[in-house]
């Protein structure tokens, strides 16, 4: 799969950005004054060895993790709390998709219910909807009664892909969102949401330690140094790749 | 002193005797004696009897006192202090009633105010938990603190503090019951919500727009339930236990009411002069409900943690 170009420079305000974020974990720093833009229309692709903290800026752009510094700013709203107490439109307008399908689900669920969830939450579930969605990510119907243990890992992550998509977010953080699974299933699920980038012009933050893969998906990329570097992440500073 | 007590004398014939022939077994037969030929079917052997057990004795329970018509205040002097016959199959006590009858009128008061003492505290503690566990931070650190204050005091003095400021009645040892118990369970749900707050779905539900309320009714509450359960089976011999304490003090219910506590606190009175079935038949009433509870929870446990395991982590 080859970038699609991005469409026309958006405007400056309309990006969700990370400026200076810095988390610590006790007296661990993770993140230590990080920048990052992520742009509508454009995939971002976000490196680094593991444990340099990508998973935790993704949490954080994706509002589930407070920072203990920096800013976050949605489409130039500056975000102001975080997780439950975030404004329900900002937590659905970032939707997050994890690397382990099987923790990111209700294992009491069916996959019908786990992707009409947010749907449900907005008081606009809808079976046709949800029907289509699931179609869109490549589930048959004869799934979508069944419960998480009943289905593989990269079923799994399909119903993660179209409970992702239900609310139309604007921007799509994928943390590892295929390093789980098998070349085809990834390729399928990395073709979904371009098509749903596509569509709806949505920015996309592709989370991977998978250099090959962020380097046929993503338009740019952004490497993020080893733990405890300070310095923060510059475009295509990765002599490896 | 029921642990070292004989065992139960032999079957009578009378069709309500049916509960304590049926209800030994559970402690007797635990150690199978045949050959096993299926591990499996082995170590269900106990989880059986004490099932039938807890059925024999529901039934009894339930069909006995609509069958018998027992007037509790009634006294028949002439047969005070019988020992077991075919009349009354246990004997009687120091002012002639049935010991068995009175001891199934006693296990339905003593259940039954241990049920919803156990329900009480479980509310209660539930709803401690689940808001000091969901809202963290002040709010969390001030409620355990509360719990540690009492937890700090031993529960049957606070239990008979709190009776002594009614008049003996089943509400009063619900009561006291409920609001010395609730800690366990608060200490449950708070690290249960803990540790499922941390896990990715309930942050993918939080992502996806689900409010407060919807998080905890969708997502906590239906993870919490399993495990409430299971505190509140184990709860309910315990708060049974503290019944029948207040009870033998003179403090938990009233003392016509045939109450197991009540009945051991008379009958001990009698013991001396051999009436050894007046505090006995009420002791195997709370012992072996009590045994069979315990296999039955730990059974539950057992089943339901490896599930929940293979969930997790497969």
């Amino acid at each position: 799969m080859k970038p699609v170009p991005p469409p026309a420079a958006p405007r400056r305000t309309a990006v969700l950005e990370a400026r200076d974020v810095t988390v610590r974990y006790g007296r661990q720093v993770v993140l230590d004054g990080v920048s990052l833009t992520v742009e509508p229309g454009r995939v971002t692709g976000l490196a680094g060895p593991s444990g340099c903290g990508k998973s935790t800026l993704a949490r954080v752009l994706a509002l589930m993790l407070r920072p203990s510094g920096g800013a976050v700013t949605v489409d130039g709203t500056a975000v102001r709390r975080w997780r439950q107490r975030a404004p329900r439109g900002l937590r659905t307008a970032v939707a997050l998709l994890y690397q382990q399908p099987r923790l990111a689900v209700d294992p009491r669920l069916t996959l019908t219910e786990i992707i009409a969830e947010p749907l449900a939450a907005a008081g606009r579930a809808d079976r046709g909807r949800v029907a289509a969605l699931a179609a869109e990510a490549g589930l048959t119907g004869d799934l979508l009664g069944r419960r998480p243990h009943e289905v593989s890992d990269g079923q799994l992550q399909r119903a993660c892909v179209a409970r992702a998509l239900s609310l139309e977010p604007r921007y799509l953080v994928c943390d590892e969102m295929t390093t789980m699974l098998d070349a085809s299933t990834q390729a399928h699920l990395v073709a979904v949401v371009e098509a749903y980038r596509e569509r709806s012009g949505a920015g996309v933050l592709a989370v991977s330690h998978d250099d090959a893969l962020l380097v046929r998906w993503a338009h740019h990329r952004v490497r993020l140094g080893d733990p405890g570097d300070a310095a923060g992440p510059s475009d295509h500073a990765d002599p490896g790749k | 002193m029921t642990a070292a007590a004989p065992p139960p004398p032999p079957t009578p014939p009378s069709p309500s005797s049916d509960p304590v022939s049926a209800a030994s077994p559970p402690s007797a037969k635990a150690p199978p004696s045949r050959p096993r030929r299926n591990p499996r079917s082995a170590s269900r052997r106990p989880v059986r009897a004490a099932a039938a057990a807890l059925a024999v004795l529901g039934l009894a329970v339930l069909l006995v006192p609509p069958l018998a018509q027992l007037d509790q205040q009634l006294v028949e002097l002439r047969s005070a202090g019988l020992p077991p016959s075919l009349e009354h199959p246990l004997g009687t006590d120091q002012v002639g009633r049935d010991v068995l009858l009175r001891s199934v009128y006693g296990l339905r008061v003593s259940f039954l105010v241990g049920l919803v003492a156990a329900l009480a505290s479980m509310v209660i503690g539930g709803l401690v938990g689940l808001v000091a566990g969901s809202l963290g931070g002040t709010p969390d650190r001030l409620l355990m603190r509360l719990v540690d204050g009492f937890t700090s005091v031993p529960h049957l003095l606070l239990g008979i503090f709190i009776v002594a400021l009614f008049s003996p009645s089943p509400a009063a040892v619900v009561v006291s019951v409920g609001v010395t118990h609730w800690t366990t369970a608060a200490r449950i749900v708070r690290s249960e919500v803990l540790s499922l707050r941390a896990r990715p779905f309930v942050e993918a539900a939080i992502s996806g727009g689900a409010g407060r309320g919807r998080v905890v009714r969708r997502h906590l509450l239906p993870h919490l339930a399993p495990h409430l359960l299971l505190a509140t089976v184990l709860m309910v011999p315990h708060a049974v236990w503290h019944e029948t304490a207040l009870s033998f003090l003179g403090l938990g219910l009233p003392p016509h009411l045939a109450s197991l506590g009540n009945m051991i606190n008379d009958g001990q009175r009698s013991l001396l002069a051999g009436d050894w079935w007046s505090s006995l038949v009420p002791g195997l009433f709370i012992l072996v409900p009590t045994l069979a509870l315990g296999v039955l929870a730990q059974h539950w446990r057992d089943r339901l943690t490896p599930r929940l395991r293979s969930e997790l982590f497969q």
